[in-house]
């Protein structure tokens, strides 16, 4: 399958972009690499090819056709800060399978024990926290991934684990996943390709 | 502003540190079912020490308790915390008086989220705190200062914390640690969020700031950038430090490094193997007898399993392993 952004633009004032034509493309099992300047608006394309915003100009399609709203995303955003995307009230179990019943097997493959189901959030680390997200995310009609930062507060070793659940579901499932970091070594150690975002949003490869 | 570099040559004891800690535990009693207490553990038995000119990076995950630290040293836990141990600071003991007298005058807290901010007030009078109307004006002029070293242009003083970018609002915080001539700075987890430009901008501040005389205290999960400007690393794991090691000490596969731990988290960075060991940090609840890194170490004994291992001194750097030499 082939994501594809053109021409995206995005702001919050009149004349002020923070995008502007703004062009990306992923296909399924690529592993893309988006780097920028802090306020480049990296987070901001993340939201917009993921469907979270809708006021911008410019197309997201998937395979030529727009993504429908009201069903299940086949494009899944992961937030950097995990605690910001569960329910403080709700157990994990319940914030695991609000969409969908996660199978064992995934689970597994994120190493999430059973006695974590039982828990709160605010009793589980940012790394815990994360694989859960990502399990919930990985849906059977998840198509692309997109991770926003999603390793920046663990420790390293943490990282490493994580991200070799994640390229071994993404080889399996044949996923394409954009990861945006910071952290060039990471970018390099991941991904087939980089794409650098700008201040004045010249995307180059 | 008080010159910083002549107050420290008038207070600077030579091989003395500025701030002693030994043996700190902390615990935080909660309520589990009605009205049955337990006490969680986050902290135990926990030593170090930070020297005026240097920079000890403290490197740990997140979520393991090293906020709490820094909480601890300011004085800034909730009611329900309890803190057994010493604390010095500058030869004396650091009280909960002394610790509110202290801060935000010579100990700064660099808070590590953005939440910090209030949402509610323009930045610069947040950087600017409050002062008498006097000083307003030079308060002023030191602020948009501070602000233009890091790139933050005059149209940023009039916003709201939300209008700003993650890094536009991380380098805010920082920004008003540096509007006090502190002594001590603890900085928690500054930065996430980053690019590399100000990635490292923000990292050669403080080691001007150290350079000037400060003690800095970097809290961090990242090694790397850690590394990078820090004299010493302590390793924190599970609550406590594992390894107090030297910047030299990291370097290829990690053979110089005293903790299997320290090693194992050298080898799981992207630019070296990128290597994860299996399992997870213990959690707080989890009652555990001996070593905290048993569970996941390869070289384990029977003795690892019982009592908690004591800190070594070896090779110019700490230790709690039973098997290091």
């Amino acid at each position: 399958m082939h994501l594809k952004g053109e021409n995206l633009s995005f702001g919050y004032k009149k004349d002020h972009f923070i995008l502007k034509d703004v062009d990306i493309s992923l296909y399924s099992g690529e592993v893309l690499g988006l780097i920028g300047d802090s306020g480049s608006g990296k987070s901001t394309l993340c939201k917009i090819l993921s469907g979270y915003e809708n006021n911008y100009s410019g197309t997201v399609s998937l395979d030529g056709n727009k993504i429908p709203s009201g069903i299940y995303n086949p494009v899944q955003l992961i937030f950097q800060h995990p605690e910001k995307a569960v329910n403080p009230k709700w157990k994990m179990e319940a914030i695991l399978n609000e969409g969908h019943v996660v199978s064992q097997d995934i689970l597994d493959s994120f190493g999430i024990k059973k006695n974590w189901l039982n828990r709160w959030p605010n009793e589980l680390s940012g790394g815990e926290l994360q694989r859960f997200a990502l399990a919930r995310a990985l849906g059977l009609e998840t198509k692309f991934l997109i991770a926003d930062e999603i390793t920046t507060m663990v420790d390293a070793i943490t990282q490493a684990q994580i991200w070799e659940s994640i390229l071994n579901m993404v080889e399996e499932l044949n996923i394409g996943v954009l990861v945006v970091s910071h952290d060039k070594n990471l970018i390099n150690k991941l991904c087939h390709d980089v794409l650098y975002l700008s201040d004045i949003n010249t995307v180059n490869y | 502003m008080i010159n910083n570099a002549e107050m420290n040559i008038e207070k600077k004891k030579e091989g003395e540190a500025l701030l002693k800690i030994k043996d700190l535990s902390l615990s935080f009693s909660q309520y589990v079912s009605g009205l049955r207490q337990t006490e969680l553990k986050v902290i135990s038995n926990l030593s170090m020490e930070a020297y005026s000119g240097e920079i000890l990076a403290v490197v740990g995950s997140s979520g393991s308790g090293k906020s709490l630290l820094a909480h601890a040293i300011l004085g800034i836990l909730p009611s329900n915390a309890k803190l057994f141990g010493k604390m010095e600071y500058n030869g004396l003991e650091l009280t909960q008086e002394r610790k509110e007298e202290l801060r935000g005058k010579e100990i700064a807290l660099i808070p590590q989220s953005v939440t910090y901010l209030d949402p509610l007030m323009r930045i610069s009078d947040q950087a600017i705190g409050s002062v008498e109307k006097k000083d307003e004006g030079s308060m002023k002029k030191l602020q948009r200062k501070i602000f233009r070293k890091y790139d933050l242009e005059p149209d940023v003083d009039r916003m709201f914390p939300h209008e700003l970018s993650g890094g536009m609002a991380r380098r805010v915080l920082v920004s008003t640690a540096l509007m006090n001539s502190s002594k001590l700075i603890i900085a928690d987890e500054p930065t996430p969020g980053l690019d590399e430009k100000n990635l490292n901008g923000t990292m050669s501040h403080f080691r001007d700031m150290a350079n000037k005389g400060c003690a800095v205290i970097l809290i961090t999960h990242d090694i790397e950038a850690a590394l990078k400007i820090s004299d010493k690393i302590a390793i924190f794991y599970a609550g406590t430090i594992l390894e107090e090691a030297n910047i030299e000490d990291f370097k290829n596969d990690g053979e110089n490094l005293r903790h299997p731990y320290t090693r194992a988290l050298w080898n799981a960075l992207p630019q070296n193997k990128f290597q994860a060991i299996k399992g997870h940090q213990p959690m707080q609840d989890e009652i555990i007898d001996g070593c905290f890194f048993y569970e996941r170490c390869s070289r384990r004994n029977e003795l690892c399993s019982k009592g908690t291992p004591q800190l070594k001194k070896i090779n110019e750097g700490l230790v709690r392993c039973n098997n290091a030499s």
